[in-house]
Formats: structure tokens, sequence, C-alpha cells
């Protein structure tokens, strides 16, 4: 029977790994409100950076591995789309690699930019494989430094894409 | 912009635009210009409308007419099709997941000799404990 409901993720990773007689994910719930500030200019003036958890890299570039690889890769905004490769273990890569604007919308948004929408884009987008089993990895040690580094490129907002 | 609505809503990130597209499309359809500026035009929007902390706005895209493909999402397929899978595999469990390799996974044999072995764009971390 079809749903018009959203897939429940957490619920079927759930019966999955019951069938696969695996104990439960400890997914993040987060139990405080998130930190929050509203834009303080138009849309139109903003830089713009970009975040994909896809597993995204560009040709040259060392690929990901599937253990946990918190590592992040710089990509350059104004790389073409031949350049780009998607490489994780969770998701069908098909169309990933067909078009990786369905996971890494780099030149939609170049696009965007070219069409006013935004003022522009950040001078570096970064990417990571996103099937991270460790929460700590990604809190203490991946999300500080990718918040660094946006910061560092003085953007005004940051678009998080995840798979 | 995320297409998976409970891991988003127990993440709670300060605003979101859900997408009810399969993962793997979080950005759009594949080839799809018109589908991919139209969703991301409306995903940027969101970072001036929405004035609150956690709010999140539901796009109204639906992925096909009917929602069939959301039944066999991370599921076991219909019993005739997973009859002869069976027949075709050791495997009684439905697992399609890639072997999670620790060596880099390239797309192309090509990408792995064109990669650099000092790739100052590649950035490994320290574990912090």
């Amino acid at each position: 029977m079809a749903s018009r409901e959203p897939v429940d993720y957490i619920q079927r990773t759930r019966e999955q790994y019951d069938t696969l007689g695996y104990p439960p994910y400890a997914w993040v719930h987060s139990e405080t409100p998130p930190p929050f500030s509203i834009l303080q200019k138009p849309l139109s003036q903003c830089r713009v950076g970009l975040i994909a958890s896809g597993g995204i890299y560009r040709q040259g570039q060392i690929a990901f591995h599937f253990k946990d690889d918190f590592s992040y890769r710089e990509i350059d905004a104004d790389t073409p789309n031949e350049a780009l490769r998607a490489t994780h273990f969770a998701y069908d890569l098909t169309d990933a690699r067909t078009d990786p604007n369905v996971v890494f919308p780099l030149e939609t948004l170049r696009r965007c930019s070219a069409e006013g929408l935004i003022g522009e884009l950040g001078p570096r987008a970064y990417t990571f494989m996103g099937g991270i089993y460790s929460a700590r990895k990604v809190r203490d040690a991946l999300a500080p430094a990718l918040a660094e580094r946006v910061i560092r490129d003085e953007v005004d907002v940051v678009l998080l894409v995840p798979v | 912009m995320p297409s998976a609505l409970s891991i988003t809503e127990a993440v709670n990130p300060p605003r979101a635009v859900y997408l009810d597209y399969p993962l793997g499309h979080t950005a759009g359809k594949v080839d799809d210009r018109s589908n991919q500026i139209a969703i991301m035009r409306d995903t940027l929007t969101a970072f001036e409308s929405i004035d609150e902390a956690g709010a999140l706005v539901k796009l109204d895209y639906a992925w096909r007419e009917d929602d069939t493909w959301k039944d066999y999402v991370m599921r076991p397929k219909p019993a005739s099709e997973a009859e002869n899978a069976r027949q075709s595999s050791e495997s009684e469990h439905e697992d399609d997941r890639i072997e999670r390799f620790d060596t880099p996974q390239y797309q192309t044999e090509e990408d792995a000799e064109a990669a650099e072995a000092a790739c100052p764009s590649c950035v490994f971390l320290e574990d912090v404990k």
C-alpha cells in the first residue's frame, strides 16, 4: 500500500538491524533547542557556503573509504560537474554519478548566483561521506572543523545537503 | 535540505527544508535542471522566511504520481520477487549495503591513478577523545 507519509528511516533502520541480528543504532536526539540567528541582510547580498555529505570528491583527490571515514574534501566553487565523483556505501549512486547536482548542488547554486538570487558563492564547498557511525567523531572533530572553515570563508549562511 | 524527516526531527537543526524524495536525490532529479533550480529557489527562500528556531518547511514536490517507492526502502521486495532473490542468493535477509571497506573507494580506476599522493584539499582529522 503506497503512502503519502514520509519514509520513517529511523524505524526502517531498526527493522533492518533487527532482521540482521544487530542491536539498534543509537540515533542522535538533540534535547536542547538549536542555536538560531535571523539573516542580517537580504539573501541577494549573502555569501553562501555549501557542505554536503554524499561522498563527493574531485578527480585528483583521494576518495573516501567506508569505515567511519570522517575526513573532508575542499571543492573549489568553480569546479565543473565533469570533474566530480561520488562514493558512498549506503545509497544508490547511479544518479549522483550521472549528475552530481542531485546530492551536491554546486552548479545549481552557481546558477542561482548568476540569477542574483544569492549574492555569491563561498570560495569552496566542503564534502564528506556521511555514513559515519560514530556520532562522537562528527560532533567533536568533523563538525567543529567544518564550522571553523566556513567562518574563515566569511560566508553569511551555509546550506547543508545530507543524502 | 534533507529527505529523511524522522532523522532531521531527531537532530533538530536550526532550520530545515524537507523534500520528500528518495535518498540520493535531496537536491532534485537527475539531469532535470528546472526541477533542481525550483527546489533550490524554494530552499534558499527559507533562509529569509523561517524566523523561529527549529522550524521545518515541507516542500510541495512529489517524486512520482504514486508513492509505491516508499514501500521498498530498506525492506524486502514483494513475495514473488523475494522468492526469485532467495533462489539466486544464499542470503535470507535484505541487506543491499556495500561492504564497509577501509581503503579509498574510487568511482573509476582512472580516479585511483589520478589521485595526488599529497592532497592538500583532502583533510584528515585527528580523533578527539
